[in-house]
């Protein structure tokens, strides 16, 4: 998911490729009866996010063609389809914004008799409380929010707690955090000792006050670019999606990456049919040949984020299953808490408490 | 034919700017009723919030602290520039006005990128320092280079801001100091009154309404300015436009972020007037 360039690039270039979907929506959307669907599909994507032929493959499986348009953040996503569907059939928001979209009546149920391959998802994906029975949303990929670091900058005593991020001038102005308000408060309060999903005003206070007390040593809050600073040595330590940091491990053995002591976010991104797809018949299709043992593992051993599906792992190498950057332990993943949506009056909270975390 | 002539234009204002700004001014009226409803129901209670929070005003003082330092910088960078624009003759005038404008054909965000590289620990300026640094020896005498700390940080966004917006400010001084009758400045030079004198006594008036045009096409638009704080400022670079832009995405609070939007362009349109009315009264009819 995230490895995205930046809000604004992505925001600027699926405008763009935005309006050529409204374009597209216009000439055939609803006249049509379903079996008449013409053979093609827009997808709402991630940057860096499926595989490098998998939209090919989709097409010499089927013959429909699949247009994909990339957006940066689940804000713009919702954004982009809360005034009206501009034209895309598939999507894929992350768990608290399903939730947000259901209410928000975004989405259209799926039909799961269409998408046999179902079958392929492990047992513990196939519910959750934010889509109960998992009529609107099947999972994608899943993972965590991570502290990466220099390996050779920490010393002796690596960092196991948020605390060298969040409570400490140890790695003072080689820090990076995320950008957005949600995950970096949402951590603050698990060091804190309190839930991500807290709406407690006062336990919010005290998060923000944590984060000032703290921002001298804090260099900046990266728009989800932490694992360049790291890569390019900007930073030492960097909170980041734990894909976007295995993308940099790769490429040099100095970095690594550790779920804090405290637990993290545990995030679930999901497909999705939006309400008001012109294809929806094709977006059925679509998702059930993602969710295939052999696309799927493809995907996921190209962007290397943890897979739901049992099959595609089945097919795929140890270094890939046995990672534990990819797949946390189970007494890891038992301290993390996925995010809820938690009303516009909470987001209020946490956007004022940020504004003025950004002011200080 | 006047209305057959100016009815492509009149289309555009409607459609295209005021019909939009209609639709921000209506909200900024609005209450949220739902995730993605909202009602305009002529409550004043946003603009109350954002005037009455310090925290907003504070960022706003900071976003014209910064504008106003940066559209000086601009200033002071851009009238040699466009000086010696309008001094050279044939093929130089061309080319350095080319080179003023070619960076408007590189997008933005990309220009916004290359400071990154420029400026970062391991960057262009850092490393040039380094060399100079070494080959000077420096470093046999007060140790290794130690790199400055030169993004994320207001220096950054400043910097940012002025290398964006330059070109908005060459062109009108370019434009103003052709127009300006070379004849006056040796009338002064001849009648004795000394290079700078002649600078702030002659050119400096005469290029007023290009400095004035210049100022305000850099000073407004760098108000708004979010992308390069967003890329380029470190903790506290918040500017108003960041504030602006997350109430139409992560605070999916749009009439907060209309009312604070309007709240800006009542500050620009009252410090707009104020200029009119002070220009109105030392010149008479001359705006």
């Amino acid at each position: 998911m995230k490895r995205r360039f930046s809000p604004m690039m992505a925001s600027r270039r699926s405008f763009l490729a935005g309006t050529g979907a409204i374009a597209a929506g216009l000439t055939f959307a609803p006249y049509k009866s379903f079996a008449a669907e013409e053979k093609k599909l827009n997808f709402y994507n991630w940057d860096t996010y499926i595989g490098e032929t998998t939209l090919d493959d989709f097409k010499a499986a089927t013959g429909i063609e699949a247009s994909m348009d990339l957006f940066a953040d689940n804000d713009e996503l919702f954004a982009k389809l809360k005034e009206g569907n501009p034209g895309y059939d598939v999507i894929v928001p992350t768990n608290d914004y399903v939730e947000r979209m259901i209410k928000s009546d975004m989405l259209m149920p799926l039909d799961h008799g269409k998408i046999p391959n179902i079958a392929n998802i492990e047992k513990p994906f196939l519910d959750g409380a934010f889509d109960p029975g998992r009529k609107y949303s099947l999972p994608y990929m899943w993972g965590t929010i991570a502290l990466g670091y220099r390996i050779s900058a920490v010393g002796d005593t690596p960092p196991d707690s948020w605390g060298a991020a969040y409570d400490s001038d140890k790695y003072a102005g080689r820090v990076s955090l995320l950008g957005d308000a949600q995950n970096v408060i949402g951590h603050a309060l698990k060091y804190l000792g309190h839930s991500f999903n807290s709406t407690n005003p006062a336990e919010i206070k005290q998060a923000e006050e944590l984060i000032i007390a703290n921002k001298k040593n804090i260099k900046v809050f990266a728009d989800d670019n932490g694992q360049d600073l790291l890569a390019s040595g900007e930073v030492d330590l960097a909170q980041e999606w734990n894909g976007d940091i295995l993308q940099v491990m790769e490429e040099d053995d100095d970095i690594t990456l550790v779920v804090p002591k405290e637990g993290g976010l545990l995030w679930q991104d999901c497909l999705c049919i939006a309400k008001g797809a012109p294809h929806p018949e094709n977006a059925h299709v679509f998702i059930d040949f993602l969710l295939d043992a052999e696309a799927g593992a493809a995907i996921a051993d190209f962007i290397q984020y943890a897979t739901p599906n049992g099959a595609a792992k089945k097919l795929m190498s140890e270094e890939y299953t046995k990672n534990p950057a990819i797949f946390p332990t189970d007494e890891t993943l038992a301290r993390c808490e996925p995010a809820i949506f938690l009303g516009a009056e909470v987001v209020r909270l946490y956007d004022e408490a940020w504004t003025r975390i950004n002011a200080a | 034919m006047f209305w057959f002539l100016a009815a492509p234009g009149t289309f555009w204002l409607v459609v295209f700017f005021l019909a939009p700004l209609a639709i921000v001014w209506a909200l900024s009226f609005g209450e949220q009723t739902s995730l993605v409803d909202t009602e305009i129901t002529g409550t004043l209670e946003n603009y109350v919030r954002a005037v009455g929070t310090p925290v907003y005003l504070q960022i706003i003082w900071k976003s014209l602290w910064i504008s106003a330092i940066a559209t000086f910088l601009c200033l002071v960078v851009a009238y040699p520039v466009a000086f010696l624009i309008s001094f050279v003759r044939g093929r130089w005038k061309m080319l350095l006005l080319v080179a003023v404008i070619l960076p408007f054909w590189i997008n933005l965000l990309i220009r916004t990128y290359a400071l990154l590289a420029v400026f970062r620990t391991r960057g262009f300026v850092n490393f040039g320092f380094e060399w100079i640094y070494n080959t000077l020896w420096l470093d046999t005498i007060f140790g290794r280079f130690q790199p400055l700390e030169l993004l994320y940080n207001n220096f950054s966004v400043t910097a940012g801001l002025v290398y964006v917006f330059m070109p908005f400010m060459v062109l009108p001084l370019y434009a103003s100091i052709e127009r300006l009758d070379k004849s006056y400045l040796e009338a002064s030079l001849d009648l004795g009154a000394s290079q700078t004198r002649t600078f702030f006594r002659i050119t400096v008036p005469l290029t007023m309404p290009g400095i004035v045009s210049g100022i305000i096409l850099v000073f407004i638009p760098m108000l708004g300015a979010f992308l390069i704080p967003d890329l380029l400022g470190g903790t506290n670079a918040q500017m108003i436009g960041n504030v602006i832009e997350r109430q139409f995405k992560a605070a999916n609070d749009y009439p907060f972020g209309a009312a604070l939007s309007f709240l800006l362009m009542y500050a620009t349109f009252g410090a707009l007037a104020l200029r009119a009315f002070m220009a109105g009264r030392k010149s008479g009819m001359e705006i």
